[in-house]
Order: structure tokens, then sequence, then C-alpha cells
């Protein structure tokens, strides 16, 4: 695949400039999109710290391991970091970050300064949220209903809102920065149809970014001023419904799963096409499934409030639009699956990462519609079939599709190659892993069992021990490619500018790639994926 | 959200020094701070749509409490700190001309002009503010309303002090920009080639009048005809 005589490029982005400060100052989208993979890489896996405690605290049916107050925190602080922190920025701050510039032949995102600012932003919000967690933690849920949250509570509600609050700036800047770079910085000849579908998710991404985040951020202060200054917004007790806040609260919250999953859709897209040397099955449905994706997104929150008192009426149409939702959802499904087809199908790790997406996407997305029609949503609201169901999505959704692109990109990122065999042993034993977690929890939900509860009668213990049992698999899987991905960094094999064969603009450069991305502006003359009909000049 | 000075290039030729190194020109480079300022406000109006939704909400369900806060509002204050906004958006309309013509001593009186508005705005907004704490209209236990909208009333002058303190915040960061702008045309870096700072600044300042043209007859006005 790699051509005889590989070196390493002598000027890089890597070697232009060492020390602390030729990072923590840099503008250049490369290294920040470093900086964020070792935040969120960490974010991660304090979240994940947080899910060994409430699985071990579940292995037995009366909940040996802590307290009830400390599992209501566990479970809140799970969610925190992991939605927050890792799940929401993940792709787009780490692959977005690299790829957006290099894919569409421009030097950097268009503000870089604001770029380098967000990530600053990130990391105090993280940080706040952090000590908040440590000195005492939060115990609402991560949805923060009040008016638990806002009068009852007596745990750091503030501080750690007030993290998230910040931490939605880096989402919004990001958005922006993103929006704009695609807009103003395409290379010649990188028409929007020409785009690699990464781009067409990220750009939707960057749109719920920013026109969803912002809500978020109005409620949290909201939230914060009732608790502050005894303002009544959501206090009953002073003329406020609590139920406005659950419509502000899931007017982002539920365009954030969307925030979560689209980008892990646009690296499926450019994992099948690569894997299968093909392109895809009808860009265009794909490109537009993601803008429909990201607009009916919006329009669906009131699912989450089929039980809160809403009107049978606002449920009835909020059910008819989150059925709406499977239909792009289920093109993309399609289409991959249509690219696959006669193939040249590929056993590459992140094609194993793509399959995984595939298959746990579709039992999330299929789940989702049980969930979607009232009278059967009214019967499992706040099980674990609920538990279950969003975690397909954004375990087996977001974070497949992160593993896979990091392992695609990686030799780009990083110059060199990982090892392979332990790479396709850790994606087995993730979905190993992943599946023994998660589908018992379908079933025990399905019998009755509800979330968020520390203890649980005896006869859900088989299910909850299998569920742990796959929780320790899953998170062998997730440590093993941390070893072996630092591991190459130092004595992986070299990878060439293309090591998969793909084409794109990201692999016409050298791996890694110089500083400004590009020697020449790259004059773009053919159309993603023409892995069947190479066009002149192209470096395939 | 501002151009990175300008980096030495070994292209052998000279670029203009606010040109950053990854445009291609200062054309793209002026469309770009311009859509992400665009983009930046379309955030903003979801920011205080959130509170403009909360508003409608207890405004129809508490329509006779929100007018008898609207009452307690001083319509003539509001209405004079209405024209001292208006005035400054034109103040600052002109200064984005001054400075696409290159007329760099009357730009910086323009963006003069703008911040005294600016601050008069906010003057007459505090003596508003020390009123209500002075009639005890400060939301919380201290609460003092004869009537018997007292809870509901409590409400509306939680989202009047939120939504004007919010928009009173967005005027001293308008403040801090016009400084920064005043700063940069007095050193000469604001040209007639390179004008966007002041065009999306201006783009910033215009968006908060705008808020606040819906806030005034949302709050001052609206009871009074109910």
């Amino acid at each position: 695949m790699a051509s005889p005589t590989i070196l390493i490029p002598p000027r890089h982005y890597l070697n232009d400039g060492y020390g602390v400060a030729s990072w923590l100052l840099t503008r250049d989208h490369k290294r920040i999109a470093l900086l964020y993979l070792a935040a969120v890489t960490f974010f991660f896996f304090v979240g994940g710290a947080f899910a060994v405690l409430i699985r071990l605290d579940l292995a037995t049916p009366a909940g040996d391991l802590v307290s009830d107050e400390t599992y209501n925190k566990l479970f809140t602080m799970h969610g925190v970091m992991m939605v927050f922190f890792f799940l929401i920025p993940a792709i787009p701050s780490v692959l977005g970050n690299f790829l957006v510039p290099i894919m569409i032949g421009a030097k950097d995102l268009a503000f870089p300064k604001l770029n380098l600012f967000s990530w600053y932003i990130y990391m105090v919000g993280g940080l706040f949220t952090l000590y908040a967690l440590v000195t005492g933690g939060v115990d609402t849920g991560w949805t923060f209903y009040a008016p638990f949250s806002t009068v009852s509570s007596t745990t750091n509600v503030i501080p750690t809102a007030l993290g998230i609050f910040i931490t939605g700036f880096s989402s919004i800047l990001t958005g922006l920065n993103f929006i704009v770079t695609i807009h103003r910085m395409r290379a010649p000849g990188m028409t929007w149809f020409r785009m690699p579908l990464f781009l067409w998710s990220t750009y939707a991404t960057s749109l719920i970014n920013v026109l969803g985040t912002p809500v978020i951020a109005i409620t949290i202060l909201l939230v914060a001023a009732e608790r502050v200054f005894k303002f009544g917004f959501f206090n009953p007790a002073l003329g406020g419904d609590p139920v406005l806040f659950q419509h502000l609260f899931w007017f982002y919250s539920h365009p954030a799963v969307y925030i979560m999953v689209l980008p892990a859709m646009g690296v499926i897209s450019e994992l099948v096409a690569a894997g299968c040397r093909k392109p895809v099955f009808g860009y265009p449905f794909v490109a537009f499934a993601s803008l429909a994706i990201a607009v009916l997104g919006f329009l669906v929150w009131g699912h989450h409030m089929f039980v809160a008192g809403q009107s049978v009426y606002a449920a009835l149409i909020f059910s008819i639009l989150s059925f709406l939702v499977a239909i792009p959802s289920a093109v993309k499904v399609f289409n991959w699956t249509a690219t696959m087809y006669r193939g040249a199908v590929s056993w590459d790790t992140p094609m194993l990462y793509a399959y995984g997406f595939i298959g746990l996407f579709t039992i999330g997305g299929l789940t989702g519609l049980f969930l979607a029609a009232v009278g059967l949503d009214v019967h499992v609201t706040d099980t674990y079939f609920i538990v279950a169901h969003f975690h397909y999505i954004m375990v087996g959704g977001t974070i497949m599709g992160y593993l896979g692109g990091l392992h695609y990109w990686w030799p780009k990122m990083s110059g060199r190659l990982y090892n392979e065999a332990l790479a396709k042993l850790s994606a087995g034993i993730i979905f190993i892993g992943f599946n023994l977690t998660f589908f018992p929890q379908f079933v025990v939900g399905y019998l009755g069992m509800p979330r968020r509860y520390h203890s649980y009668p005896e006869e859900f213990q088989v299910l909850n021990v299998l569920s742990s049992a796959g929780a320790s698999i899953l998170g062998v899987g997730y440590l093993i490619p941390m070893i072996y991905l630092m591991w190459s960094l130092r004595y992986g094999r070299l990878a060439g500018s293309n090591p998969w064969g793909s084409v794109g603009l990201e692999w016409t450069t050298t791996s890694p790639p110089p500083t400004e991305n590009f020697t020449e502006t790259p004059i773009v003359t053919w159309n993603a994926y023409e892995y069947n009909a190479p066009v002149e000049g192209h470096v395939a | 959200m501002l151009p990175e000075p300008a980096h030495p290039h070994g292209h052998g030729h000279v670029h203009h020094p606010a040109l950053a190194h990854h445009f291609d020109n200062l054309a793209q480079q002026g469309e770009a701070s311009t859509l992400g300022m665009w983009v930046f406000l379309v955030t903003e109006v979801l920011f205080f749509g959130g509170l403009f939704l909360v508003y409608l909400v207890y405004r129809s369900k508490y329509p006779e409490a929100f007018i008898a806060g609207s009452h307690e509002l001083d319509v003539l204050l509001g209405g004079i700190n209405t024209a001292v906004l208006i005035t400054s958006s034109l103040t600052m309309a002109l200064a984005v001309h001054a400075a696409q013509t290159g007329h760099r001593r009357t730009l910086m009186w323009l963006l003069v002009a703008t911040m005294v508005l600016g601050a008069a705005f906010l003057g007459i907004k505090s003596v508003e503010y020390y009123h209500k704490f002075e009639e005890h209209h400060i939301p919380g236990p201290g609460f003092v309303f004869e009537k018997e909208h007292f809870a509901n009333v409590q409400l509306f002058f939680s989202l009047y002090f939120l939504m004007t303190g919010l928009h009173a915040l967005h005027m001293i960061i308008g403040l801090g920009i016009m400084t920064w702008m005043l700063v940069w045309s007095w050193r000469g870096i604001v040209t007639a080639e390179y004008y966007s700072p002041i065009e999306i600044s201006g783009l910033y300042w215009h968006f908060v009048d705008i808020v606040w043209i819906f806030l005034f007859p949302l709050l001052y006005l609206l009871g009074r005809h109910g």
C-alpha cells in the first residue's frame, strides 16, 4: 500500500517549535486538536471512573458499595462529565479541528486565535466543574430538573452548572469557526458538493451548536439566578413553572444528542468510502440527511416530556416529529450499506469500528422508535430501557465513530502506524464489552427496573451482574488503545502520506502535515471519493 | 475574532500588515470576520430568545400581575434611554462610514460620541435601578408590593432585572469594544482598506440596541394599554 521509501518530512507541524509555550500559545488548528485530544481523553476517564463505581455498586441488589446520596452524585457526575466534557466536544474539537481546514485545502480555520481561546474556555469550564465535583459533588442528575435543582438540592449545583455554562461558549465559538471556515476558506474548485461528507456533518453539527447552546446557557443562568437571588422562574410556590424548565432544557439537550452523533456519522461516511474503495452511495442524500437531522432535531424535544404533563395534542405532534427523525437517520444507514454492496470491503481497524457503529446505531435508533411512541414510552419512561437506548446512541454511536476516526486519521496526525493486531483486538473487545454492558439493560428496563436507584429487587441481579461484567470488559477495551497509540508515537512504523490509499485532500499532504497544511494551495478538480475513477493530477 | 498580526512570509512580496497568513487577501478576511459576527449575533438572538420566551409564557399566564408591575416602571426615563440608544446607533453607523472613507479624526470623534451615549444610557439605567431598590421592588425576601399580585409581580421584576441586566452587561462589553476600536483608530491600524473591525463592532452595537428596542415596549409599554 505504502510507497517503498517512506521518510518523515523534515518540516511538519509537530517539530515546528518545541516547549510548553509553543503548544499552549499555538494557533495551529492541528496542535489545538491535540490539546483537545489530551483534554477530552482526561475527562473521558474521569467520567469512566464514575461509571466503574456505579456498576460496582449495582453488582449487588442492596447496593453495598456506596450510600444512596453518594450514588445520586455518582450518576450525576458520570452524566455531566461524559455529556458536556466528552461526547459533545470529542469529535468536532479533535477530529474536526484537525481535519476541517485540511479537507477543504485551507491553511487554518478562519479564526485561529478564537480557536485557541475556545480550548481555554473548555479547560476553564472543565476544571471548574471538576472542582465542584471533587468538593462535594452534585446530585440533581445531569438534567438539573427544577425545582429540585433550584430550591431543594444542597449540593454544588451552581459551580457545576457554571462550568457547563462556560464550556458552552467553547461549543458556540468552535461551531462559529467551522461555519465561517467552510463558507469562506474552501480552496479553488472545492465546491459544496465536492466536500467530504464529514464536512457536511460537521457543518450541520455547528449549526446546532450555534443555535442550541445559547438556550442552555440562558437556562443555566435562570437556574443560577433562582438559587442565588430566590427568583421564582421555575418554583411553583412563587408562580413559576417547572415544566418550562424542562422545555428549555430539552430544547438544547435533545439536539445535543445530534451534536454527539452527527459528527460520528460523518466519520463513518469517510471510513466506509475508504474501507470499501467506493464513492458513498447517494452522496447528496447523505449530505442533506445531516442537515435534515439538524433541523428536525430541534422539533422533537417534547418526547422527553410525555409524562411531564404535556397536553395530549402536544404529545401527539412530538411523537410524529420524533418518528420523522428516523428517516434521515435510516437514509444514512441504508446508504452506507449500499456503499458496501460489491465494495472491496476491508477488515482494517477503522472499518471494524464502522461496522460496530452501523450495528449499534441501528439498535439504538430502532429502540428510539419505541420511545417515540407515546404509549410504549409511558411504560418504559425512567427505566433502564432508556439508559440502554441512549448509551447505544451515545457510546455505541459516538464513541465508535470517534475511535474509528481516531484510528483512521492517527497515521496522518502522528505520521506513524499503530499495531494493527492490538487495534483489531481492542475493537473486538469494545464491541463485545459494550453489548454485554448495555443489552441486558434493555431487558431489565423493560421488566421494570427504574434508573437512578442504587438498590433493586433481587430478581434483577443476574442481568445487572452481566452488565457490570460487560463494563469491566469495555473498560479494558478503552485502555488498550491508550497504550498502543502512545507506543506508536515513538516506535510505530512511518506511515507515509497515504497509508490507506485513500482519496481526499488530507491524504495528499505529508504525514504529519506541515504547519500550513499544503506547500501549494490545492486546486480541486475532482469529486469526493473518486475511488473508481482517479482524476489526472490527483495523487491517490 | 480580530485578525492576527501579519506573519513574515517567504513569498518575496509585501502583504498588508493586517492580513493574517491564512487568508488570501483582505477582502476574504473581511468577509470572514463579518460572517463570523453575524453567526455570533444569531447565537445572541437565541440567548435573549430564551428569556423572551420565559417572559411571554409568564405574561400570558399572569397578565394582570405583569400590567401591575409594568406600571411601576418609569416610562419617561425608559423613553429617554430609547432615544439615547437610537442616537448612538446613528453615530455608530456614521463611524463605520468614516472608517470606510478613511476619515480618521471623524471616526474617532464618532466613536467617542457613541461611547458617551452608551455611558449615558447606563447612567440613566442605574438611576432607575436605584429607584426600584428604594421602592423595595428587588425580588427576594425584601420584596414589597401591596396589591394582590404579590408573588407574580416578583416574577415580573425578576425578568425585568435579568433582561435589562443582561442587556446592560452587553452595553458594558460594547463600551469595552469601542475603547479598543478607539485605540486602533488612534494608532492608525484602521484604514480605508482595513475597516472591518469597525464594521463588525458596529454590527454588535446595533444588535444590542435592537434588543433594547424589544425590551422597552415589552417591559414598559405593553401593560399600559392592556
